[in-house]
């Protein structure tokens, strides 16, 4: 699939700003399945300042400063990106989820000790007691790493209500557990508290989810705006899969990866600060079409 | 534990130390080499001395204003900090053998870290357990890649040594983030060379001054790029931080502007000082802030104490960060059990230096062992060093014990298990007498490009119990000055070879920061308020005693009426018959700080400036203010009228001294300048306020608030002088008003302020250039069309125009106070006053 995707997000100030910084975490990721041959951001009004870097996650990052009066701050972020079909493995033939676990404990760097890494609490994301308790009835011993975390996946989406109104970008984990409803963003972050709390290793993905469906098939719930999904690691031989509790869904070809890390404070698509500034209302409009010559 | 009945030969002091190795004193009871000097000086001074000592000591700390903020701390703002008498010596020998340890160990520490945010070949080879790094907050990942400039992460690391019961010394607790301690050390030793001055020489102690000035150099090494002189900052969180104290101490003594966050802004990814001349590059930043705090752009978010983009700026080369960011990664006892390895594989040496024995938790084997027998074990948190403290799991119930055994089985990385070490000993004063207090001493090593260089002294502390090894500042610890014994010649240098007692001279490379003027202005206008608010206190005060005649009565309602001017009492409580009410309010308004404007708040106001501003205020100048704190304290109970009168008399002498060091101590700088010109604006503003209320007040009666008013703006004597008569009010208003010889008068005031405004600095790229000096001319103009005279035929009519004049005038006056804030500090932006 081709897509080309537009992100567009206006800032607008009560009173007038004159020196803002800001990283903006935009550029779809390259993976094996997913390039990206075009990405462009533009800013408006100028910035005085640009630079563009890797983050330690590998994602890209974007810095720029504003400098100069202004009441109002546009940023678009426009990229095509094709995706690659890939067939998730047969449940069955991952490993039992006790060996992932213990392989993500060594004390080499190693691609399953590096995982190691995404099993810690960060800090959006807290571990313990009663996140493994909620998690335990998917993890029966010896069972194959995916299938428990379909069955996780299908439960957290079951048992959570997705409601735009119950929860803010600042909502935490633990409010969303109890009240048992929450946004894409939080669904993710619940996932990743409980798979953590069992001591495996997930990590958050931002991304966009296509917007409109293919003929015959249901509208994603998340399109129009960012979207936020888990990343599982199930062993050296499979490697990350996704999984998109909002959804039910193991991701294929409709999700775009952009950014991934501990959790949503790695991955924050513009994150600013402005000093002096009153009220900032933002708006935020994402717009992904396949591409249908491509 | 087995107590020596040997008895130390210091005929005035026994000291019977315990079992465990002490520093002065050998097992036979006779001192050890190095101390036999200093122990013999102290044998001949006898109890009585040692109080004499000891209270000189306590009085230079409370004059000095050394504090130690505790967060969360319900006695107040700050507590004094505590220094024993006695210091710890170490002998020139064991100082070598020692730093010869901590600069290897400073140097492994910086090729770790460029290790660590690098190619991390440390984990990939298995040297250090990735979880080690994955699982500490203080890993920092947006460090990841940075190479800093001359690829020096640490200017300066701090290392807590302890010394074991061989007599050898093992490493407790490193501190690479931002070590803490060296203002102290040097406060310490000021204090120590003042009250033994006799035995400091003969001891031959080694010197710090030294060390302090290649501290000093190395900072402005570290500038990135040569452009005449570097410009360095000392960067701290401000007032409210723990050790703020030693931030502004050091600043002043190094030499460098101390700044907060909001000081500091990063334009096109290079860092500049906001002052009052506008934007000056910074090349260099001594950080006393915690890392995670210092950007919260791409750091800690909730907070205000950084510089959005300060990360990138230094990713960029373009600032250089003494500690760097991330540099806490390497503070962990986790590392503990894999240092010996690093050190051999990156160094080729053994590690001279050892460890406190300690088994990581993160591994399987060792955890199962330390929970075979857990009461072998103190318990550490492996990151976040000194957020909780250590649990000794011997002390612990069996509830308690299971408890804790749960919480390392549940977060099995986060802890680290080290053997309950039996800590060396060394005499401390309590209570008159010499006891063996457990001891640790923090030492310090200068880690920056070619420069290892261990600080002869360091920063000890001892326990503040007998028999417990838990020694730290927060939980009562006392500290210690250290003194390394010289070998040889002593280098002469000493620290105070320049000191100076006012204020510094500002330092053209760096100017005035706008929010140190900020507060220097601020600081002016308080100050005055409060000596106004004084003497209007005394004035109703002194009528409030004597003989209770018919005029005081009245004069007493006329200042009433005046304090009900200034809005410092209601109305109500002027016009009520029984004058109980007011008494309350007057009592509120010496002592309750809740109660607005009352003299505790506003010298609450008063500190909180000066404290903002400290490194720009001479010694005594704090000496001064401290001074002015006990002066105000007086029981709430039973306040005699001849108590509050004693205080407001104090008060108002101690205020003049303030205003004496500014006038002759001060150098003329726009630091000066602001502070001036805040004290002239709030004079202006109070006497149009009480001038305009007297006015007011004499429409029904003339004979009762003129008296007090001259006495309230000590213009009783000038008066007198001049007309011999009872006050009237137009001779009365040109005295205050318009006669610009008194230096009360608002004329005067505002002469001065046009005087001022004629100097202020002038920033290119404001477009406010002159707006200051234009409105403090049309001060000048307003004044001048007050034509007193003609009111001469008719005063009646004065009495209705004056006040509108007033508050006319003080209407023009405060719009120019706002252009200064507007203009010269509205960038600084958070203003809790």
């Amino acid at each position: 699939m081709r897509y080309f995707i537009t992100h567009r997000t206006t800032c607008n100030y009560d009173s007038s700003v004159t020196v803002c910084h800001y990283i903006a975490r935009l550029m779809p990721r390259s993976l094996p399945s997913q390039v990206c041959p075009w990405h462009e951001i533009t800013i408006h009004p100028k910035p005085s300042e640009r630079a563009v870097r890797e983050d330690y996650f590998g994602n890209a990052v974007l810095y720029f400063e504003l400098e100069g009066a202004h009441q109002k701050m546009e940023v678009v972020s426009s990229s095509l990106v094709e995706i690659e079909a890939t067939k998730a493995p047969v449940p069955e033939s991952t490993p039992p989820w006790e060996s992932v676990r213990d392989a993500c404990r060594g004390y080499k760097l190693t691609p399953a000790s590096a995982a190691g890494e995404f099993t810690f609490a960060s800090r959006l994301i807290p571990t313990g007691q009663v996140y493994a308790d909620y998690a335990a009835p998917s993890f029966t011993p010896g069972r194959p790493i995916l299938s428990c975390i379909i069955d996780l996946n299908h439960r957290v989406n079951r048992d959570f209500v997705f409601d735009p109104k119950a929860t803010d970008a600042a909502t935490p984990v633990e409010k969303v557990f109890a009240q048992r409803r929450g946004v894409c963003q939080d669904f993710a972050q619940v996932m990743l508290a409980c798979i953590r709390s069992m001591s495996l290793p997930a990590r958050y993905v931002s991304g966009y989810l296509e917007t409109v469906p293919p003929p015959g098939k249901a509208r994603l719930v998340g399109a129009d705006a960012s979207h936020a999904w888990v990343s599982v690691w199930c062993g050296d031989q499979f490697g990350w899969i996704d999984a998109d509790p909002t959804n039910n869904s193991l991701p294929s070809t409709r999700h775009i990866t952009v950014a991934w890390g501990r959790d949503f404070s790695d991955v924050s698509p513009l994150r600013g600060v402005t000093l002096g500034a009153g009220v900032q209302r933002l708006t935020v409009a994402v717009d992904v079409t396949p591409d249908l010559d491509g | 534990m087995q107590v020596q009945s040997t008895a130390v030969p210091l005929p005035a002091l026994p000291y019977r130390p315990t079992s465990a190795y002490d520093e002065m004193c050998l097992p036979d009871g006779s001192l050890r080499p190095h101390w036999q000097t200093f122990g013999r000086a102290l044998g001949q001074m006898g109890t009585t001395d040692l109080d004499a000592r000891r209270d000189t000591v306590q009085r230079l700390l409370r004059d000095h204003g050394v504090t130690y903020n505790v967060y969360g701390d319900a006695t107040g703002f700050t507590r004094p900090w505590s220094l024993d008498l006695l210091p710890l010596i170490i002998g020139a020998a064991d100082f070598k053998k020692v730093s010869e340890g901590l600069v290897q160990r400073a140097r492994l520490f910086n090729l770790m870290l460029a290790d660590i945010y690098g190619p991390q070949r440390l984990l990939k080879e298995g040297w250090i357990p990735p979880a080690v790094l994955h699982a500490n907050p203080s890993f920092i990942r947006a460090v990841q890649g940075v190479v800093p400039p001359g690829d020096n992460f640490l200017l300066l690391t701090g290392c807590d040594l302890v010394r074991l019961p061989g007599g050898s010394w093992s490493v407790l607790a490193d501190r690479t983030q931002s070590p803490s301690g060296k203002g102290y050390s040097l406060e310490n030793r000021i204090i120590m060379t003042n009250v033994f001055p006799d035995e400091f020489k003969a001891s031959k102690v080694q010197r710090l001054a030294s060390f302090y000035d290649m501290e000093r150099e190395t900072l402005r090494s570290l500038a990135p790029s040569r452009r005449g002189t570097p410009s360095v900052v000392m960067m701290t969180p401000g007032p409210y931080n723990e050790t703020y104290f030693e931030h502004a101490f050091k600043a002043r003594y190094l030499g460098f502007p101390l700044v907060e966050g909001a000081d500091l802004t990063v334009r096109d990814r290079r860092v500049h000082l906001k002052t009052l001349e506008g934007l000056r590059r910074v090349d260099v930043i001594a950080r006393r802030v915690d890392e995670a705090f210092c950007d919260p752009l791409e750091l800690n978010a909730d907070t205000w104490l950084g510089v959005p983009g300060l990360v990138e700026a230094w990713r960029s080369g373009n600032v250089a960060l003494g500690n760097g960011l991330g540099t806490g990664a390497v503070e962990t006892p986790a590392l503990f059990p894999f240092l010996p390895g690093i050190c051999r594989h990156l160094m080729g040496e053994e590690l001279k230096l050892p460890c406190a024995p300690t088994w990581w938790c993160g591994q399987q084997r060792e955890m199962e062992m330390v929970l075979a027998s857990p009461e072998r074990w103190v318990l550490k948190p492996a990151f976040a060093v000194g957020a909780r403290d250590p649990i000794f799991l011997a002390e612990l119930d069996s509830q308690k014990r299971s408890e804790a055994i749960a919480r390392v089985r549940a977060e099995p990385q986060a802890w680290v298990a080290q053997e309950v070490l039996t800590l060396s000993t060394t005499p401390t004063l309590v209570n008159g007498t010499l006891q063996p207090r457990s001891m640790v001493w923090r030492s310090f090593t200068l880690a920056a490009k070619d420069r290892y260089h261990v600080m002869p002294g360091g920063l000890s502390r001892v326990s503040a119990e007998a028999g417990r090894f838990v020694v730290t500042m927060q939980n009562g610890g006392i500290s210690k000055d250290t003194w390394v014994i010289a070998e040889g010649q002593v280098d002469q240098k000493t620290l105070l070879s320049n000191q100076t007692l006012v204020i510094r001279p500002e330092r053209p490379p760096s100017g005035v920061p706008s929010r140190v003027a900020d507060h220097l202005f601020w600081l002016g206008r308080y100050a005055e308020r409060l000596e106004q608010t004084g003497r209007v206190l005394r004035t109703i005060w002194n009528r409030l005693s004597g003989e209770g005649s018919e005029v005081q009565g009245q004069e007493m309602t006329g200042c009433a009426r005046l304090l009900a001017a200034m809005k410092l009492v209601p109305p109500e409580v002027v016009q009520s018959p029984d004058n109980r009410p007011l008494l309350t309010h007057l009592r509120s308004l010496l002592h309750d700080p809740k109660c607005e404007g009352s003299v505790r708040e506003l010298l609450g106001r008063l500190r909180y400036n000066a404290a903002s501003a400290r490194d720009r205020l001479s010694d005594d100048t704090w000496r001064l203010f401290n001074r002015i704190e006990r002066d105000v304290q007086i029981s709430r109970k039973g306040l005699a009228v001849s108590d509050a009168l004693g205080m407001l008399d104090t008060l108002i002498l101690d205020l003049a001294a303030f205003s004496g060091m500014q006038l002759e101590n001060m150098t003329r700088g726009h630091g000066w300048r602001f502070l001036e010109i805040g004290r002239r604006l709030e004079r202006s503003m109070i006497v149009l306020t009480l001038a305009g209320g007297a006015a007011k007040i004499c429409e029904q009666d003339d004979s009762a608030v003129l008296g007090p008013l001259l006495e309230i703006c000590d213009s009783s004597m000038t008066y007198r002088r001049l007309h011999f008569a009872k006050p009237r009010l137009l001779p009365v208003m040109d005295l205050l008003i318009s006669n610009e010889s008194n230096p009360r008068s608002v004329a005067y005031q505002i002469e001065a302020l046009c005087e001022e405004t004629l100097h202020l600095p002038v920033d290119p790229m404001s477009s406010f250039a002159g707006r200051e000096k234009a409105l403090a001319n049309g001060l000048k103009e307003t004044l001048r069309g007050l034509n007193l005279e003609s009111f001469a035929a008719h005063e009646r009519d004065a009495f209705k125009a004056l006040p509108v004049f007033c508050e006319r005038l003080f209407a023009a006056t405060e719009m120019l106070s706002e252009s200064f804030t507007e203009h010269y500090f509205s960038h600084a932006v958070r203003q809790p006053r």
